[in-house]
């Protein structure tokens, strides 16, 4: 079913206003991070992130755990504000955006969660439906239409009336794909898209992200520790550590780069910068019990 | 003891702050309803059978229940005072009054309200209230205010629903078990019960539907998104609701008298 | 499809049970004094005692509801209290000098008004005082008469 995709045209059932009216072709940086500083409570997040995003790429943001990749996305789509710093898409600040602005720009986002966050409660088809029955005042034979062929591209036509809890985690990721892309949104963001699934599912979802990039000429966002997935999707790669950016480039580079962090991370080693041991008093010391006396 | 003070200090700052968020969290609610009503009414019919026709057994079984050992209570005190005949007036005053919309509110809260919190908290835990948010929607408006529309609904009708069919276990136990005459049990019901009893009961059943259903879908939405947070979230639903329940009644009770 | 027909069918099915729960309350449970009349004229009466008579409280006569009391307040000027009733405008041939008393139904029921014919020739109209009156019997003047009844008889 893969061999053969659909991709439709760019449906003109939604037209997508520019914010503020900056044309959307102005830039060739859709996403742009300036100083970015972010901290809850007294742990500092991010100190100074600096990076861009550009175009029709496939742009992937790596790091250890805890490095706060979901929290960057959340900064990203504003649903956490920055302390300090500038976060512009298409050259607006979206701080400055108010709430009725802020909805208008996330309809021009699409995201993929990490485990799919399909609406436990509607079947497939209208969980791919719902943005359009939220969003557009299309007729019932035009949802139809525009959910089946969106489903068709994953794969999964055929699963259009089961609910979410019968899905498999790699079907319900594809499905929550169809609805990301289903109101033909500008930029897709993946969190997290290649974690817990089998071989299979893993090719198919990264051969899935690659297409639609391709294929409908959208900026991708990849967040992901999965560093061999990663290497074969993305074109630019941003190894984010100790809350700024570590070392960007192709994957290509980013093996070969020289910086041990960079080589910890992208080879998996077990010590190194990122150290094995959480810091702790003094093992001898505390074997010993010297400071409980 | 300056640390304890400086505790409940704390404690008592924090209860007025989550006091307060929760009145504003009300009036957000109610500003989206007429939206969603005009708007979207498949939406709260559908919240009306989850609330309303899946809690019909439980209310019908409990409201059978009571009614009966309330005749039953009635039937054994009042023969003391030779006013059997009266049993009819005590039950149907105790349940239009008091017992109707009170047990039936923490009924709701036991079935209802739970599964309102659990499943808004699910839905929180598993990021679909982040995705909505993503996709444009607000969750408030979408996910909260029909379950919160649909429950202030359900309350007053299942209210009416308890108090029938306890009148009807009354009935079974006082007239066809010990034999009160049919005729004085009705009588004796009827002068006794005014309009404004009916009203009362009918104002409190609002007033728990609105206090029930709020509550639920505050403590889905303010869930803590883990397994952990989302079970905790559903017991305080239940002791909360229990509590203000009580506490209203008893305020209600006080004005109108 | 088929799944939201169910949800709107039992939808449907709950609000009318419900309606109809709510129904039966508000008609057959309450009533025992279902006065309602379309045209009602005013009566007003002094009683030296209304014991526990209360708004809504129904008027009868010969044991048929004609009317209910709208107000109790006491008269300053006369040291009474003062009983206002509206009655249906059928009964408008009510003889003025008929006599109005303060019964309980039951033993421990309700207060209501009852109304005993006289012989006038002219009836109760709007704005018309009945003269007649015969309070309410508080239990405990009567058990305190009853003692002083029995107490003084046990002296013989």
């Amino acid at each position: 079913m893969l061999g053969h995709p659909v991709f439709p045209e760019q449906e003109p059932h939604e037209h997508q206003p520019a914010v503020d009216g900056v044309v959307i072709e102005d830039s060739e940086n859709v996403i742009e991070i300036r100083d970015l500083m972010y901290s809850r409570g007294a742990r500092v997040i991010f100190k100074n992130l600096n990076l861009t995003i550009k175009r029709g790429e496939i742009t992937a943001l790596m790091g250890p755990s805890g490095t706060g990749k979901t929290t960057l996305l959340r900064l990203i789509t504003r649903q956490l504000v920055p302390q300090h710093g500038a976060i512009l898409i298409n050259g607006v600040d979206i701080a400055t955006l108010n709430t009725r602005e802020l909805y208008v720009l996330r309809r021009r986002f699409g995201m993929l969660f990490q485990n799919g966050a399909l609406l436990t409660d509607l079947n497939v088809f209208e969980n791919v439906a719902f943005p359009l029955r939220e969003h557009t005042k299309l007729t019932n034979r035009l949802i139809r239409h525009v959910v089946l062929t969106k489903l068709h591209a994953v794969g999964l036509r055929g699963a259009a009336d089961m609910m979410p809890a019968e899905l498999s985690g790699g079907m319900a990721r594809r499905v929550a794909l169809a609805r990301a892309m289903v109101m033909d949104p500008e930029i897709l963001i993946y969190d997290e898209p290649f974690v817990g699934l089998d071989p299979i599912s893993m090719g198919v979802i990264v051969r899935l992200v690659r297409r639609m990039n391709d294929a409908l000429g959208i900026t991708s966002i990849v967040v992901s520790h999965d560093v061999a997935e990663v290497s074969t999707v993305a074109d630019r790669s941003y190894l984010i550590s100790d809350g700024k950016v570590a070392a960007s480039g192709s994957p290509g580079e980013l093996s070969a780069a020289n910086s041990e962090l960079v080589r910890q991370f992208m080879h998996g080693m077990a010590d190194g910068p990122v150290a094995f041991h959480f810091d702790a008093p003094d093992y001898e010391e505390q074997l010993l019990g010297r400071d409980s006396g | 003891m300056r640390t304890l003070i400086r505790d409940l200090y704390n404690n008592l700052v924090e209860f007025v702050r989550t006091f307060g968020a929760f009145q504003l969290f009300f009036l957000r609610v109610l500003s989206h309803a007429p939206q969603m009503v005009f708007g979207r009414p498949g939406l709260v019919v559908k919240q009306i059978y989850n609330a309303g026709a899946l809690s019909l057994v439980i209310i019908m079984v409990c409201g059978f229940f009571v009614g009966g050992v309330l005749g039953l209570q009635g039937y054994s005190n009042l023969a003391r005072f030779n006013a059997a005949d009266s049993v009819g007036a005590l039950v149907a005053l105790a349940l239009i009054k008091e017992l109707g919309p009170v047990i039936t509110a923490l009924l709701f809260a036991g079935r209802a309200g739970t599964a309102l919190s659990s499943e808004i908290g699910l839905m929180k835990a598993t990021d679909q209230l982040s995705a909505m948010e993503m996709m444009a929607v607000s969750p408030v408006k979408r996910v909260l205010v029909p379950r919160f529309l649909g429950g202030v609904v359900a309350m007053p009708l299942l209210v009416a629903i308890f108090t029938c069919i306890g009148l009807f276990g009354a009935h079974i136990v006082a007239v066809d078990l010990l034999s009160v005459d049919v005729g004085a049990f009705w009588q004796q019901m009827q002068l006794s019960v005014d309009m404004e009893d009916i009203q009362e009961g009918v104002l409190k059943s609002f007033v728990f539907g609105i206090v029930a259903s709020l509550l639920a879908v505050w403590e889905g939405y303010n869930a803590i998104p883990t397994a952990e947070g989302v079970g905790r979230a559903t017991t305080r639903t239940v002791v909360i609701t229990a509590i203000s329940v009580l506490i209203l009644d008893f305020m209600i009770t006080a004005v109108m008298l | 499809m088929q799944q939201t027909r169910a949800v709107e069918i039992g939808t449907g099915l709950f609000v009318l049970l419900g309606m109809s729960a709510l129904f039966f309350l508000t008609t057959q449970t309450t009533g025992g004094e279902k006065f309602s009349a379309d045209e009602t004229f005013e009566v007003q009466a002094n009683f030296d005692n209304v014991g526990s008579l209360k708004p809504r409280a129904p008027v009868s006569m010969s044991g048929v509801t004609i009317g209910r009391v709208t107000d109790v307040s006491f008269d300053p000027v006369a040291l009474q209290a003062k009983v206002m009733m509206i009655i249906d405008s059928r009964y408008e041939q009510i003889p003025d000098d008929s006599d109005a008393s303060i019964l309980t139904a039951g033993l421990l029921g309700s207060q209501y008004i009852g109304l005993q014919a006289g012989g006038s020739d002219t009836y109760l109209e709007n704005g018309s005082e009945i003269y007649f009156t015969q309070s309410a019997i508080v239990l405990e003047n009567l058990i305190g008469k009853f003692l002083v009844n029995s107490g003084s008889g046990g002296d013989e």
